[in-house]
């Protein structure tokens, strides 16, 4: 007798509560930053491409949904030919992201991506790309690894010592 | 065999090998860096440290480098010791103070032996924070990539680069922490076996400059067992493929012919795959204007349907027809270009004096007793005689073997003074600058000459005096040359070193000779053939082996087909009026005034090629043949091993393999062959049935219906990447993979797991093991024969005994002899980019020459 009474106040006292619904698409809810929803493209502090073209992305991908092709401009930096997400295929795992060794990758919170067409749901990088470092402000890949590129040379980055003189005999 | 207990379970292992050898064969885990199975032991990295005990109660061991350890009875190691272990991760933390933070845009990120045991040792957060060591980089050429930075110094370039291929452009320089490995300064590496860096450095120092201009990793490369066509020898090759281009070329290991290494005509040749010279659709000429008034400029794209009737309407019209064939198209295109044509009207399409010099070697393998070795078996030839053959350009891995050969000596002296022969640094200081004999009479000066004990550079009816001479001392009973005995030539006393180089082969246990088509001279052939029967008869174990120039030279001359000079009379005669071309180009086979005359008289001209030349513009019908990388066939080499490549990836539009394209007319014009050439295993059988000599051709290769567990053996990785992407620019509906009827290989990620036999192996892959040491684990022991290998054969078995000598005839040797190049000579590894940096300035050479 008691437990039917309970949960009938049970239930009753839950017209009190405060509604947790939203009326989408009138009003929002505020996505936490590491939501993981529409993928991006991001440029590191100097305004450049970040993203590499290591494939590491590509191979994260438990459903394979990115394709890329690695080439290099004329100073040995290393950039995407091409950079090729589909949508209708991605799960939003965030793996992606996680293997991204470089922070170029990164999952927004932008879930509105719907599209009647599968076609238009295939990303290029121009379509990915945005035009800061988006949730990692400050980190350049180029300035930590011993490549030399057109602006560092060889010695200039972050964690190294200017070259060696092979004929110096100094210890 | 000797019992070793490793953590306290006995162990099986053979004697002569050093711990760290038996710990890989057995299948341990143990990281290494300096030793490699092809370059021994040196002790240089610290890397294989283990445990050693004195007996099952000693409790405390002692570390020891287990490279630099033989195995012997009751021996007790620990691999898996707390101390050892921290010893290692020690050594790879101290090796990676210095590496670059590189790996993602480093090319041998996800095959790097350094990443593999950096993971194995467990070492994974930098303790260190100090700066690393940086070192300005060389321009080595067109083939490789220098970045000094990522150097663990094991030293294992220097000692492939000087110690195994004879370079001397590369070496090691500075001081302690400070040493760097290039050259002297800028400029390309000199030696031709430069490319077998990329897989010899266990990190990303010489990587691939051809694969770094459309760079893949290793895990997205579509990869199948193939065989370079680049020359003679038939060196196993695993070729690479993504987005619908070939991106590299990486040796497969195949104990008799190529073990480790590759040349760089070979690594770097595919690239002619890709060419804007390819032939990608059929063309058609129309309408053809009459015989004689010259041919209209460029054919127009025609669609598969349209060709084939053409081609029947040709076909049916024709008075008669010539096919030839090609040394360098596969024995079932020929095959069935002879069938399709008649056994009569088929020409084999080897120049002429080449298809009399390839007729007499074969008649000389089918008849002299002394066997035609493989390049293992040259590799331990003690005493070598090289005529007239420039083999480090015409078959660059035979000249590695013969080089390998010369060391013998060394590792006779250092087995009589009791040292282990996988202590490279012990032998290399016994043996000193000992080499087995090696003596080379050529035309010019070879880059093999610095390992000779005597070099002879004579014209080439010289090299046959000389040649004959030697035969004369071994036995009086070989008739002399007709003509012009000499008694010196070029200030060599013949008869001293006649007398000399007959001694040292009557020495030797296992003589060699060596010799080719490369004089275009049948004296010189057969006064190899002479020595070599003159050394059986005085009971030797003689081996003869000759170098030919393409790598289906003896595929095509096996099937019999007639010469050029034939063809060209049967046109002259007004016989035939239409020519079927396999994948050959006629200007380099002949002289220019009786091609232009030959298909000048032709009514039709069917070409059948994947790229265009000069004979393919004049062809009336062109239609887009497959190369190596996309189609199957069956080459045979020098030795007359036949080995199968397979197809890389489904070629766009109409490309097809030759022996398809011939199907597909055959079907055309309703052929009366019976049963068709649907697939690669019904031509073989039909081969098999019908020559005999092709019999065992059926049991080369597993048949396309050969499954593991029930399954195929795929061609991508498990880790393939951009499945559901790759097309999706196109379109978004992905469709089932390509299905492949000539071979067990699918082109998917999906299959059998488990090792498949030697020939369908398509990766180096283990877990733990993602460069290409992971050989290790596919070897039955490391350094030794594949698990599941099935040695190949050589369709001519040594029947032997019934030769007689030759009688040599010196006024039919040319008086000048070709000269050839590893990069140049070749027609197709020619278009590669790469390449053509290497290629010395030859554009206004006959072509014929440079063959």
């Amino acid at each position: 007798m008691f437990s039917i009474l309970r949960s009938i106040l049970t239930v009753f006292m839950t017209m009190f509560r405060k509604r947790i619904t939203v009326q989408y698409p009138e009003e929002r809810s505020t996505l936490a930053p590491r939501w993981r929803g529409r993928i991006i493209l991001s440029r590191d502090p100097d305004g450049r491409e970040r993203c590499v073209a290591c494939h590491l992305c590509a191979v994260a991908c438990p459903v394979d949904c990115i394709s890329l092709q690695a080439t290099e401009d004329q100073m040995g930096r290393r950039y995407p030919e091409f950079f090729r997400i589909n949508f209708s295929r991605c799960i939003f795992c965030g793996y992606c992201e996680e293997a991204c060794p470089t922070c170029a990758i990164q999952l927004t919170p932008d879930f509105e991506m719907g599209e009647y067409l599968r076609t238009n749901l295939v990303y290029e990088k121009e379509d990915l790309l945005i035009s800061g470092p988006g949730k990692y402000p400050g980190y350049n890949y180029y300035r930590e690894a011993g490549l030399e590129i057109g602006g560092k040379a060889k010695g200039e980055g972050s964690q190294d010592e200017p070259p060696v003189d092979v004929k110096s005999l100094l210890p | 065999m000797v019992t070793i207990f490793i953590d306290n379970k006995p162990h099986q292992v053979k004697p002569d090998q050093n711990l760290l050898q038996a710990c890989l064969s057995l299948g341990f885990d143990l990281p290494y860096f300096c030793w490699h199975p092809a370059l021994h032991a040196v002790g240089a990295c610290r890397q294989c440290a283990v445990k050693q005990y004195k007996d099952d109660k000693d409790a405390k061991g002692r570390i020891i480098m287990s490279c630099m350890t033989p195995v012997s009875e009751g021996l007790r190691i620990s691999v898996d010791d707390p101390e050892a272990r921290a010893f290692r991760k020690g050594i790879v933390e101290q090796l990676m103070l210095n590496h670059p933070h590189d790996c993602p845009v480093c090319d041998e990120g996800g095959e790097c032996h350094l990443q593999d045991m950096t993971v194995m040792t467990g070492h994974n957060y930098r303790r260190s924070r100090f700066r690393k060591r940086t070192h300005q980089n060389q321009d080595l050429g067109p083939f490789l990539n220098h970045e000094m930075n990522r150097c663990i110094q094991c030293y294992r370039c220097v000692r492939f680069y000087r110690g195994v291929a004879g370079g001397r452009d590369l070496n090691v320089f500075g001081a302690h922490d400070h040493v760097y490995f290039g050259r002297h300064a800028d400029g390309p590496l000199e030696s031709e076996f430069s490319g077998n860096l990329i897989e010899i450095c266990p990190t990303g120092v010489f990587t691939d400059k051809t694969l770094k201009e459309h760079y893949t990793r290793k895990w997205d490369l579509q990869t199948a067992p193939s065989i370079c066509v680049h020359c003679g020898v038939g060196c196993n090759t695993i070729a690479g493929e993504r987005y619908g281009s070939l991106r590299r070329i990486m040796n497969r290991y195949n104990r008799d012919i190529n073990g480790y290494f590759l040349c760089d005509r070979g690594r770097f040749g595919y690239e002619f795959v890709n060419s804007h010279k390819r032939i990608r659709t059929p063309l058609v000429k129309s309408p053809s204007p009459p015989a004689g008034e010259g041919r209209g400029e460029g054919g127009k794209p025609a669609d598969r349907e349209t060709v084939l009737t053409h081609i029947a309407d040709i076909l049916s019209k024709a008075k008669g027809v010539i096919a030839i064939g090609s040394p360098r198209a596969s024995l079932e295109s020929n095959f069935a270009l002879r069938t399709l044509a008649g056994e009569n009207s088929f020409f084999s399409g080897i120049g002429n004096e080449e298809q009399s010099l390839v007729s007499l070697i074969i008649d000389i393998q089918k008849n002299s007793p002394a066997s035609s070795p493989s390049l293992r078996e040259i590799q331990a030839a003690d005493a070598v005689l090289i005529l007239g053959e420039d083999l480090p350009n015409t078959a660059p891995l035979m000249a590695l073997a013969v080089r390998q050969a010369s060391r013998n000596k060394q590792f006779e002296i250092a087995a009589a003074m009791k040292l282990p022969l996988w202590d490279d640094n012990a032998v290399r200081n016994a043996g000193q600058s000992a080499k087995s004999p090696v003596y080379i009479i050529s035309p010019a000066e070879t880059r093999l000459d610095d390992v000779a004990a005597k070099t002879a550079h004579v014209p080439i009816q010289d090299i046959v005096r000389l040649a004959s001479a030697i035969s004369q001392k071994l036995d009086p009973n070989i008739p002399p040359l007709s003509s012009g005995e000499r008694t010196e030539v070029r200030g060599q006393d013949v008869d001293a070193l006649a007398k000399e180089i007959a001694t040292v082969l009557m020495n030797a246990k296992h003589p060699l000779i060596v010799s080719g088509t490369g004089c275009q001279s049948t004296g010189v052939v057969q006064t190899a053939a002479n020595i070599a029967r003159a050394l059986q008869l005085k009971g030797k174990a003689v081996q003869l082996a000759f170098a030919v120039h393409e790598c289906n030279t003896l595929g095509a001359a096996l099937l019999g087909g007639r010469t050029l000079d034939e063809a060209f009379t049967v046109m002259q005669d007004g016989l035939a009026d239409t020519v079927i071309i396999l994948e050959n180009d006629l200007y380099r086979r002949a002289d220019e005034a009786s091609v232009e005359q030959f298909l000048g008289r032709a009514k039709n001209i069917i070409v059948l090629d994947h790229i265009m030349h000069r004979t393919a513009d004049q062809a009336d019908v062109v239609l887009p043949a497959a190369t190596f990388a996309e189609s199957s066939g069956t080459l045979i080499n020098y030795e007359t091993r036949p080995q199968r490549y397979n197809e890389v990836f489904v070629p766009r539009g109409d490309i097809q393999a030759g022996w398809k394209w011939i199907n597909a007319i055959m079907m055309a014009t309703q052929h009366p062959a019976p049963g068709g050439f649907a697939t690669l295993d019904d031509i073989i059988r039909k081969m098999s049935r019908e020559l005999p000599l092709f019999a065992e051709l059926a049991d080369l290769v597993p048949p396309a219906g050969f499954r593991i567990a029930g399954q195929k053996v795929p061609r991508q990785s498990h880790r393939y990447s951009g499945r559901t992407s790759m097309i999706a620019d196109r379109t978004v509906h992905e469709p089932k993979p390509a299905y492949d009827a000539d071979s067990p290989l699918a082109f998917s990620m999906e299959g059998s797991e488990q090792q498949p036999p030697a020939p369908l192996i398509s990766r180096y892959w283990s877990p733990g093991w993602n460069s290409v040491q992971a050989l290790n684990r596919f070897q039955q022991e490391v350094g030794g024969d594949l698990r599941k290998e099935s040695t190949g054969t050589r369709l001519i078995k040594m029947i032997g005994g019934q030769s007689e000598y030759f009688r040599i005839d010196l006024s039919e040797d040319p008086a000048e002899s070709p000269q050839y190049f590893i990069f140049g000579s070749e027609e197709l590894s020619n278009l590669s980019p790469a390449l053509g940096k290497r290629r010395p300035m030859d554009d206004q050479q006959d072509p014929r020459m440079t063959m």
